[in-house]
Protein backbone atom coordinates (compact mmCIF):
# COMPACT_ATOMS: atom_id res chain seq x y z
CA UNK A 1 0.00 0.00 0.00
CA UNK A 2 1.25 2.98 -1.14
CA UNK A 3 1.02 6.05 0.94
CA UNK A 4 0.44 9.94 -0.58
CA UNK A 5 0.77 12.86 0.94
CA UNK A 6 0.26 16.41 -0.37
CA UNK A 7 2.62 18.84 0.77
CA UNK A 8 0.98 21.72 2.86
CA UNK A 9 -1.81 19.63 3.23
CA UNK A 10 -3.98 20.52 6.01
CA UNK A 11 -4.66 17.36 7.96
CA UNK A 12 -8.56 16.87 8.39
CA UNK A 13 -10.16 13.47 7.20
CA UNK A 14 -11.90 11.28 9.36
CA UNK A 15 -9.25 11.14 12.54
CA UNK A 16 -11.57 13.42 14.83
CA UNK A 17 -14.36 11.82 13.87
CA UNK A 18 -12.79 7.97 15.06
CA UNK A 19 -11.32 9.61 17.89
CA UNK A 20 -14.69 10.75 18.81
CA UNK A 21 -16.94 7.94 18.29
CA UNK A 22 -13.96 5.18 19.99
CA UNK A 23 -12.74 7.78 23.09
CA UNK A 24 -9.10 6.68 21.73
CA UNK A 25 -6.17 9.74 21.27
CA UNK A 26 -4.30 8.39 17.90
CA UNK A 27 -1.79 10.87 17.89
CA UNK A 28 0.31 8.89 20.61
CA UNK A 29 0.69 5.83 18.06
CA UNK A 30 4.66 6.03 17.68
CA UNK A 31 4.79 2.95 15.17
CA UNK A 32 5.90 0.24 17.04
CA UNK A 33 3.59 -1.91 15.27
CA UNK A 34 3.43 -4.47 18.00
CA UNK A 35 -0.25 -4.42 17.24
CA UNK A 36 0.30 -5.80 14.33
CA UNK A 37 3.02 -8.81 15.20
CA UNK A 38 -0.10 -10.08 17.47
CA UNK A 39 -2.97 -9.40 14.96
CA UNK A 40 -4.51 -12.96 14.39
CA UNK A 41 -5.61 -11.51 11.13
CA UNK A 42 -3.23 -9.39 9.82
CA UNK A 43 -1.40 -11.54 7.51
CA UNK A 44 -4.24 -12.59 6.01
CA UNK A 45 -5.82 -8.30 5.04
CA UNK A 46 -4.22 -6.10 3.03
CA UNK A 47 -4.03 -2.69 5.15
CA UNK A 48 -2.45 -4.50 9.15
CA UNK A 49 -3.66 -2.13 12.23
CA UNK A 50 -0.81 0.19 12.47
CA UNK A 51 -1.23 1.08 8.83
CA UNK A 52 -4.76 1.72 9.79
CA UNK A 53 -3.55 4.14 12.48
CA UNK A 54 -0.66 6.05 10.45
CA UNK A 55 -3.09 6.65 7.60
CA UNK A 56 -5.67 8.09 9.92
CA UNK A 57 -2.85 10.22 11.40
CA UNK A 58 -1.92 11.25 7.88
CA UNK A 59 -5.37 13.09 6.97
CA UNK A 60 -7.18 9.23 5.44
CA UNK A 61 -10.68 10.63 4.29
CA UNK A 62 -13.55 8.00 4.09
CA UNK A 63 -11.59 5.70 1.18
CA UNK A 64 -10.04 3.98 4.27
CA UNK A 65 -13.30 2.94 4.91
CA UNK A 66 -13.20 0.04 2.29
CA UNK A 67 -9.89 -1.33 3.97
CA UNK A 68 -10.92 -5.05 4.67
CA UNK A 69 -8.80 -5.19 8.09
CA UNK A 70 -12.36 -2.92 9.64
CA UNK A 71 -14.18 -6.41 8.77
CA UNK A 72 -11.15 -8.97 8.86
CA UNK A 73 -10.65 -7.77 12.46
CA UNK A 74 -11.89 -10.45 14.94
CA UNK A 75 -12.47 -8.07 17.74
CA UNK A 76 -9.61 -10.24 20.05
CA UNK A 77 -8.27 -7.17 21.54
CA UNK A 78 -4.74 -8.17 21.17
CA UNK A 79 -3.84 -4.87 19.92
CA UNK A 80 -5.13 -3.58 22.71
CA UNK A 81 -3.56 -5.87 25.51
CA UNK A 82 0.10 -5.54 23.99
CA UNK A 83 0.07 -1.56 23.03
CA UNK A 84 2.30 0.26 25.04
CA UNK A 85 0.70 3.70 24.69
CA UNK A 86 -2.44 1.84 25.73
CA UNK A 87 -4.33 2.77 22.37
CA UNK A 88 -7.18 0.44 22.13
CA UNK A 89 -7.22 -0.18 18.49
CA UNK A 90 -10.20 -2.71 18.81
CA UNK A 91 -12.59 0.20 19.63
CA UNK A 92 -11.17 2.39 16.84
CA UNK A 93 -11.73 -0.47 14.56
CA UNK A 94 -15.33 -0.80 15.88
CA UNK A 95 -15.63 3.30 14.97
CA UNK A 96 -14.44 2.68 11.22
CA UNK A 97 -17.04 0.18 10.94
CA UNK A 98 -19.70 2.13 12.40
CA UNK A 99 -18.45 4.88 9.59
CA UNK A 100 -18.45 2.19 6.81
CA UNK A 101 -21.97 1.22 7.77
CA UNK A 102 -22.99 5.19 7.75
CA UNK A 103 -20.65 6.09 4.41
CA UNK A 104 -21.90 3.00 2.38
CA UNK A 105 -18.38 1.79 2.61
CA UNK A 106 -17.85 -1.14 -0.08
CA UNK A 107 -19.48 -4.75 1.04
CA UNK A 108 -16.70 -6.61 2.39
CA UNK A 109 -15.92 -10.57 1.38
CA UNK A 110 -18.38 -12.47 3.71
CA UNK A 111 -20.65 -9.27 4.23
CA UNK A 112 -19.94 -9.39 8.36
CA UNK A 113 -22.78 -5.98 8.08
CA UNK A 114 -24.96 -8.34 6.73
CA UNK A 115 -24.58 -11.02 9.32
CA UNK A 116 -24.51 -8.73 12.18
CA UNK A 117 -27.46 -7.13 10.81
CA UNK A 118 -29.64 -10.88 10.76
CA UNK A 119 -27.95 -11.74 14.18
CA UNK A 120 -29.47 -8.10 15.56
CA UNK A 121 -32.90 -8.59 14.18
CA UNK A 122 -33.68 -11.52 15.81
CA UNK A 123 -32.07 -10.15 19.08
CA UNK A 124 -34.65 -7.15 18.06
CA UNK A 125 -37.47 -9.71 17.76
CA UNK A 126 -37.22 -12.53 20.19
CA UNK A 127 -34.79 -10.65 22.86
CA UNK A 128 -32.41 -13.29 22.02
CA UNK A 129 -30.65 -14.57 19.30
CA UNK A 130 -32.24 -17.16 16.94
CA UNK A 131 -29.34 -19.03 15.05
CA UNK A 132 -31.93 -20.77 12.44
CA UNK A 133 -33.17 -17.34 11.86
CA UNK A 134 -29.95 -15.48 11.33
CA UNK A 135 -28.03 -18.36 9.40
CA UNK A 136 -31.09 -18.34 6.89
CA UNK A 137 -31.29 -14.39 6.75
CA UNK A 138 -27.47 -14.39 6.16
CA UNK A 139 -27.52 -17.12 3.96
CA UNK A 140 -30.45 -15.57 1.72
CA UNK A 141 -28.68 -12.36 1.58
CA UNK A 142 -25.43 -14.32 0.63
CA UNK A 143 -26.42 -16.50 -1.32
CA UNK A 144 -24.24 -19.38 0.88
CA UNK A 145 -26.65 -21.75 0.81
CA UNK A 146 -24.30 -25.05 0.61
CA UNK A 147 -22.00 -23.79 2.88
CA UNK A 148 -21.59 -25.84 5.83
CA UNK A 149 -24.90 -27.40 4.87
CA UNK A 150 -22.53 -30.76 5.72
CA UNK A 151 -22.53 -30.03 9.00
CA UNK A 152 -26.05 -29.20 9.93
CA UNK A 153 -27.90 -33.02 10.18
CA UNK A 154 -25.51 -33.53 12.85
CA UNK A 155 -25.87 -30.22 15.00
CA UNK A 156 -29.40 -30.31 14.99
CA UNK A 157 -29.53 -34.05 16.19
CA UNK A 158 -27.20 -33.16 18.82
CA UNK A 159 -29.28 -30.23 19.70
CA UNK A 160 -26.50 -27.89 19.00
CA UNK A 161 -29.00 -25.18 17.02
CA UNK A 162 -32.38 -24.72 18.52
CA UNK A 163 -35.31 -25.27 16.12
CA UNK A 164 -37.31 -22.77 17.92
CA UNK A 165 -36.83 -19.19 19.31
CA UNK A 166 -36.58 -18.45 23.13
CA UNK A 167 -39.73 -16.84 23.99
CA UNK A 168 -38.55 -15.52 27.77
CA UNK A 169 -36.28 -12.38 27.12
CA UNK A 170 -37.74 -9.05 28.32
CA UNK A 171 -38.58 -8.03 25.08
CA UNK A 172 -40.09 -4.86 25.80
CA UNK A 173 -37.11 -3.77 27.13
CA UNK A 174 -35.13 -4.79 24.34
CA UNK A 175 -37.44 -3.33 21.95
CA UNK A 176 -36.96 -0.15 23.31
CA UNK A 177 -33.56 -0.15 23.38
CA UNK A 178 -33.33 -0.97 19.41
CA UNK A 179 -35.84 1.58 18.92
CA UNK A 180 -33.93 4.31 21.02
CA UNK A 181 -30.58 3.68 19.31
CA UNK A 182 -29.52 2.01 16.02
CA UNK A 183 -33.23 2.92 14.74
CA UNK A 184 -33.74 6.69 15.53
CA UNK A 185 -30.28 7.20 13.97
CA UNK B 1 -23.25 -19.58 47.71
CA UNK B 2 -25.52 -18.34 45.56
CA UNK B 3 -25.42 -16.39 42.46
CA UNK B 4 -27.42 -14.97 39.61
CA UNK B 5 -27.06 -16.99 36.40
CA UNK B 6 -26.74 -15.52 33.42
CA UNK B 7 -26.82 -17.93 30.63
CA UNK B 8 -26.81 -16.14 27.49
CA UNK B 9 -28.11 -16.97 24.50
CA UNK B 10 -25.37 -19.82 23.19
CA UNK B 11 -26.90 -22.05 26.21
CA UNK B 12 -29.83 -22.55 24.43
CA UNK B 13 -28.15 -23.59 20.78
CA UNK B 14 -24.41 -24.02 20.33
CA UNK B 15 -23.76 -24.59 23.80
CA UNK B 16 -26.27 -26.77 26.13
CA UNK B 17 -23.81 -28.62 26.85
CA UNK B 18 -21.83 -25.87 28.38
CA UNK B 19 -24.59 -24.62 30.49
CA UNK B 20 -25.90 -28.14 31.59
CA UNK B 21 -22.80 -29.13 32.82
CA UNK B 22 -21.94 -25.79 34.50
CA UNK B 23 -25.19 -26.39 36.57
CA UNK B 24 -24.79 -29.87 36.78
CA UNK B 25 -20.76 -28.91 38.75
CA UNK B 26 -22.44 -26.10 40.61
CA UNK B 27 -25.45 -28.68 42.00
CA UNK B 28 -22.70 -31.16 42.73
CA UNK B 29 -20.39 -28.66 44.69
CA UNK B 30 -23.45 -27.22 46.57
CA UNK B 31 -23.23 -23.96 44.40
CA UNK B 32 -26.68 -21.86 44.16
CA UNK B 33 -27.53 -20.44 40.46
CA UNK B 34 -30.50 -18.80 40.26
CA UNK B 35 -31.42 -18.03 36.51
CA UNK B 36 -31.81 -14.19 35.94
CA UNK B 37 -35.52 -14.10 34.68
CA UNK B 38 -36.10 -12.15 31.31
CA UNK B 39 -32.53 -12.20 30.43
CA UNK B 40 -31.68 -11.02 27.01
CA UNK B 41 -28.90 -11.08 24.35
CA UNK B 42 -25.85 -8.87 25.70
CA UNK B 43 -25.25 -7.92 22.23
CA UNK B 44 -22.34 -10.38 21.66
CA UNK B 45 -19.71 -8.77 18.75
CA UNK B 46 -22.71 -7.52 16.24
CA UNK B 47 -23.64 -4.79 18.63
CA UNK B 48 -20.18 -3.26 19.89
CA UNK B 49 -19.41 -3.73 15.85
CA UNK B 50 -22.60 -1.20 14.99
CA UNK B 51 -23.09 0.65 17.94
CA UNK B 52 -21.84 1.88 21.57
CA UNK B 53 -24.90 2.85 23.08
CA UNK B 54 -26.80 -0.49 21.52
CA UNK B 55 -24.08 -2.54 22.75
CA UNK B 56 -23.52 -0.90 25.80
CA UNK B 57 -27.36 -0.66 26.84
CA UNK B 58 -28.46 -4.57 25.83
CA UNK B 59 -25.81 -5.79 28.53
CA UNK B 60 -26.83 -3.20 31.04
CA UNK B 61 -30.69 -4.32 31.01
CA UNK B 62 -29.74 -7.39 32.35
CA UNK B 63 -27.65 -5.84 34.96
CA UNK B 64 -29.95 -3.58 35.93
CA UNK B 65 -32.39 -6.50 36.10
CA UNK B 66 -29.99 -8.28 38.40
CA UNK B 67 -29.29 -5.59 40.92
CA UNK B 68 -32.63 -6.42 42.55
CA UNK B 69 -31.34 -9.54 43.85
CA UNK B 70 -28.19 -8.08 44.97
CA UNK B 71 -26.19 -10.92 44.04
CA UNK B 72 -23.61 -11.92 42.07
CA UNK B 73 -23.94 -12.51 38.44
CA UNK B 74 -21.95 -15.64 37.53
CA UNK B 75 -21.80 -15.89 33.38
CA UNK B 76 -20.27 -19.26 31.66
CA UNK B 77 -19.73 -17.78 27.97
CA UNK B 78 -16.53 -15.75 27.38
CA UNK B 79 -18.11 -13.59 24.61
CA UNK B 80 -21.47 -12.64 27.60
CA UNK B 81 -18.55 -12.56 30.40
CA UNK B 82 -16.82 -9.48 27.74
CA UNK B 83 -19.59 -7.89 27.18
CA UNK B 84 -21.31 -7.24 30.76
CA UNK B 85 -18.56 -6.18 31.98
CA UNK B 86 -17.53 -4.06 29.38
CA UNK B 87 -20.82 -2.44 30.04
CA UNK B 88 -19.96 -1.99 33.74
CA UNK B 89 -16.57 -0.19 32.63
CA UNK B 90 -18.85 2.27 30.16
CA UNK B 91 -21.16 3.10 32.33
CA UNK B 92 -19.25 3.72 35.32
CA UNK B 93 -16.42 5.41 33.86
CA UNK B 94 -18.37 7.38 31.65
CA UNK B 95 -21.05 9.55 32.63
CA UNK B 96 -21.85 11.12 29.15
CA UNK B 97 -22.71 7.03 28.45
CA UNK B 98 -24.31 6.12 31.46
CA UNK B 99 -27.10 8.71 30.73
CA UNK B 100 -27.76 7.63 26.75
CA UNK B 101 -27.59 3.78 28.61
CA UNK B 102 -30.48 4.98 31.18
CA UNK B 103 -32.14 6.41 28.04
CA UNK B 104 -32.21 3.62 25.66
CA UNK B 105 -33.29 1.08 28.56
CA UNK B 106 -35.95 3.10 30.66
CA UNK B 107 -34.17 2.85 33.58
CA UNK B 108 -30.65 3.67 35.84
CA UNK B 109 -28.00 1.70 35.85
CA UNK B 110 -24.28 2.55 37.90
CA UNK B 111 -22.33 -0.23 36.56
CA UNK B 112 -21.99 -1.66 40.01
CA UNK B 113 -23.30 -5.27 39.97
CA UNK B 114 -20.49 -8.06 40.33
CA UNK B 115 -19.74 -10.15 36.75
CA UNK B 116 -17.92 -13.04 37.64
CA UNK B 117 -16.82 -15.62 35.13
CA UNK B 118 -17.71 -19.27 36.45
CA UNK B 119 -13.87 -19.80 36.48
CA UNK B 120 -13.30 -17.59 39.18
CA UNK B 121 -16.49 -18.35 41.53
CA UNK B 122 -14.59 -22.03 41.59
CA UNK B 123 -11.30 -20.86 42.37
CA UNK B 124 -11.69 -17.99 44.54
CA UNK B 125 -15.17 -18.43 46.29
CA UNK B 126 -15.15 -22.27 46.67
CA UNK B 127 -11.45 -23.06 46.72
CA UNK B 128 -9.46 -25.85 44.72
CA UNK B 129 -9.60 -27.68 48.05
CA UNK B 130 -13.35 -27.34 48.67
CA UNK B 131 -13.12 -28.90 45.22
CA UNK B 132 -11.19 -31.49 44.92
CA UNK B 133 -13.30 -33.16 48.11
CA UNK B 134 -15.73 -33.27 46.09
CA UNK B 135 -14.43 -34.90 43.27
CA UNK B 136 -15.13 -38.78 42.60
CA UNK B 137 -12.79 -39.21 39.52
CA UNK B 138 -9.41 -38.30 38.21
CA UNK B 139 -8.21 -37.47 34.84
CA UNK B 140 -5.71 -39.78 35.81
CA UNK B 141 -2.51 -38.05 33.81
CA UNK B 142 -4.87 -36.94 30.94
CA UNK B 143 -2.68 -34.00 28.50
CA UNK B 144 -5.04 -31.09 28.28
CA UNK B 145 -4.36 -28.07 26.70
CA UNK B 146 -6.05 -25.25 28.37
CA UNK B 147 -7.46 -22.74 26.30
CA UNK B 148 -8.55 -19.46 27.07
CA UNK B 149 -8.93 -17.32 23.76
CA UNK B 150 -9.61 -14.01 23.35
CA UNK B 151 -12.30 -12.53 25.37
CA UNK B 152 -11.75 -13.87 28.63
CA UNK B 153 -8.33 -12.41 29.90
CA UNK B 154 -8.26 -9.07 27.27
CA UNK B 155 -8.05 -6.36 27.50
CA UNK B 156 -6.92 -7.26 31.18
CA UNK B 157 -8.31 -3.21 32.10
CA UNK B 158 -11.95 -4.29 32.41
CA UNK B 159 -11.56 -8.35 32.43
CA UNK B 160 -9.27 -8.24 35.43
CA UNK B 161 -9.55 -12.50 35.06
CA UNK B 162 -5.76 -13.26 34.82
CA UNK B 163 -2.87 -12.60 33.00
CA UNK B 164 -3.87 -11.63 29.44
CA UNK B 165 -0.86 -13.43 27.82
CA UNK B 166 -0.05 -16.36 30.34
CA UNK B 167 -3.34 -17.22 32.74
CA UNK B 168 -2.99 -19.97 34.43
CA UNK B 169 -6.86 -20.53 36.45
CA UNK B 170 -7.61 -23.62 33.69
CA UNK B 171 -4.37 -24.81 34.35
CA UNK B 172 -5.31 -24.55 38.08
CA UNK B 173 -8.75 -26.48 37.88
CA UNK B 174 -7.18 -29.25 35.46
CA UNK B 175 -4.19 -30.36 37.85
CA UNK B 176 -6.88 -29.95 40.95
CA UNK B 177 -8.85 -32.66 38.73
CA UNK B 178 -5.90 -35.13 38.00
CA UNK B 179 -4.97 -34.20 34.28
CA UNK B 180 -1.89 -32.93 33.04
CA UNK B 181 -2.21 -29.37 32.09
CA UNK B 182 0.16 -28.78 28.82
CA UNK B 183 2.00 -25.56 28.60
CA UNK B 184 1.73 -24.65 25.46
CA UNK B 185 1.61 -21.08 23.52
CA UNK B 186 -1.28 -20.43 21.91
CA UNK B 187 -2.94 -20.25 25.15
CA UNK B 188 -4.99 -16.85 24.33
CA UNK B 189 -4.42 -16.93 20.57
CA UNK B 190 -7.54 -16.08 18.49
CA UNK B 191 -9.75 -18.67 17.02
CA UNK B 192 -11.53 -16.58 14.52
CA UNK B 193 -14.62 -16.32 16.84
CA UNK B 194 -17.24 -14.64 15.35
CA UNK B 195 -16.10 -14.96 11.56
CA UNK B 196 -17.32 -18.42 11.35
CA UNK B 197 -20.20 -17.78 8.90
CA UNK B 198 -18.47 -14.67 7.47
CA UNK B 199 -15.17 -15.71 6.72
CA UNK B 200 -14.58 -19.28 7.39
CA UNK B 201 -11.65 -19.45 5.18
CA UNK B 202 -9.93 -17.39 7.83
CA UNK B 203 -11.43 -19.65 10.96
CA UNK B 204 -10.41 -22.40 9.47
CA UNK B 205 -6.60 -20.94 9.20
CA UNK B 206 -6.39 -19.92 12.68
CA UNK B 207 -8.07 -23.11 14.06
CA UNK B 208 -5.60 -25.30 12.24
CA UNK B 209 -2.94 -23.39 13.64
CA UNK B 210 -4.54 -23.62 17.24
CA UNK B 211 -4.98 -27.17 16.70
CA UNK B 212 -1.43 -28.04 15.05
CA UNK B 213 0.20 -26.29 18.25
CA UNK B 214 -1.99 -27.96 21.03
CA UNK B 215 -0.90 -31.55 19.29
CA UNK B 216 2.54 -30.69 18.56
CA UNK B 217 2.95 -29.71 22.73
CA UNK B 218 0.93 -33.81 22.80
CA UNK B 219 -2.55 -32.55 24.17
CA UNK B 220 -4.77 -35.57 24.49
CA UNK B 221 -7.49 -32.77 24.59
CA UNK B 222 -8.46 -29.35 24.42
CA UNK B 223 -10.23 -27.61 27.50
CA UNK B 224 -12.29 -24.28 26.60
CA UNK B 225 -14.50 -21.92 28.01
CA UNK B 226 -16.19 -20.10 25.54
CA UNK B 227 -18.71 -21.20 23.00
CA UNK B 228 -17.47 -19.83 19.91
CA UNK B 229 -13.94 -21.41 20.57
CA UNK B 230 -15.22 -24.45 21.42
CA UNK B 231 -17.61 -24.67 18.09
CA UNK B 232 -14.99 -23.23 15.68
CA UNK B 233 -12.05 -25.87 17.40
CA UNK B 234 -14.54 -28.90 17.71
CA UNK B 235 -16.56 -28.04 13.98
CA UNK B 236 -13.72 -27.16 11.91
CA UNK B 237 -11.34 -29.97 12.40
CA UNK B 238 -14.17 -31.55 9.20
CA UNK B 239 -13.25 -28.77 7.42
CA UNK B 240 -9.44 -29.00 8.22
CA UNK B 241 -9.77 -32.44 7.19
CA UNK B 242 -11.17 -32.02 4.36
CA UNK B 243 -9.75 -28.97 2.46
CA UNK B 244 -6.09 -29.26 4.18
CA UNK B 245 -5.67 -33.38 4.46
CA UNK B 246 -4.78 -32.69 8.34
CA UNK B 247 -6.72 -34.96 10.80
CA UNK B 248 -6.69 -34.14 14.41
CA UNK B 249 -9.22 -35.89 16.38
CA UNK B 250 -8.49 -33.64 19.07
CA UNK B 251 -11.88 -33.39 21.35
CA UNK B 252 -12.78 -30.34 22.52
CA UNK B 253 -14.30 -29.70 25.83
CA UNK B 254 -15.63 -26.95 27.86
CA UNK B 255 -13.83 -26.86 31.20
CA UNK B 256 -17.43 -27.53 32.58
CA UNK B 257 -17.67 -30.54 31.39
CA UNK B 258 -14.22 -32.05 32.40
CA UNK B 259 -15.70 -31.18 35.89
CA UNK B 260 -18.41 -32.49 35.81
CA UNK B 261 -17.21 -35.85 34.51
CA UNK B 262 -14.92 -35.66 37.60
CA UNK B 263 -18.00 -34.63 39.95
CA UNK B 264 -20.11 -38.33 38.63
CA UNK B 265 -22.93 -35.97 36.67
CA UNK B 266 -25.20 -37.77 34.31
CA UNK B 267 -24.03 -38.49 30.98
CA UNK B 268 -27.14 -36.19 29.85
CA UNK B 269 -25.82 -33.34 32.10
CA UNK B 270 -22.44 -33.51 31.18
CA UNK B 271 -23.66 -33.57 27.43
CA UNK B 272 -20.36 -35.51 25.90
CA UNK B 273 -22.45 -36.50 23.34
CA UNK B 274 -22.69 -33.03 21.98
CA UNK B 275 -19.75 -33.14 20.99
CA UNK B 276 -18.15 -33.55 16.75
CA UNK B 277 -14.87 -35.01 17.70
CA UNK B 278 -15.87 -38.03 20.16
CA UNK B 279 -14.04 -37.93 23.42
CA UNK B 280 -12.99 -41.41 24.01
CA UNK B 281 -9.70 -40.59 25.05
CA UNK B 282 -10.97 -38.59 27.71
CA UNK B 283 -13.67 -40.92 28.97
CA UNK B 284 -10.73 -43.69 28.83
CA UNK B 285 -8.71 -41.85 30.63
CA UNK B 286 -11.39 -41.60 33.66
CA UNK B 287 -12.28 -45.14 33.12
CA UNK B 288 -8.78 -46.16 33.65
CA UNK B 289 -8.47 -45.16 37.02
CA UNK B 290 -11.47 -46.55 37.76
CA UNK B 291 -10.68 -50.04 37.15
CA UNK B 292 -7.03 -49.78 38.42
CA UNK B 293 -8.92 -48.48 41.71
CA UNK B 294 -11.00 -51.54 41.86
Amino acid sequence: MTIRIKKGKKINGIISSVQEMSGVDLSVCFQCKKCTSGCPVSAHSESPPAEIIRRLQLGAGNEILDSDLIWTCASCETCFARCPMRIDTAAVMDALRALAMARGAKVPAGNAPLFNKAFLKTVEIFGRTYDLGMIAAYKIGTSTYLQDTDKFPAMLKKGKIALLPSWDADKKTVKRIFNKTVKTR
Amino acid sequence: MKYTYYPGCSAESTSRDQHTSSKAVAEALGIDFIELKGWSCCGSTPAHQTDRVLAASLSAANLQLAQKAGRDVVVNCASCYSRLKTANHEVSSNPGMRQKVGEAMGGEYDGSVNVRHFIEVLIHDLGLGALQEKLKYSLNGLKVAPYYGCLLVRPREIMGFDDPENPTSMDRLITAMGGESIDWPHKVECCGGGLALTRTDLVISLTDSILSMAEAAGAECIAVACPMCQVNLDMRQLDIERNRGKQYNLPILYITQLLALCLGASREKTGLNKLMVPPEKVTRAVISGVSAAT
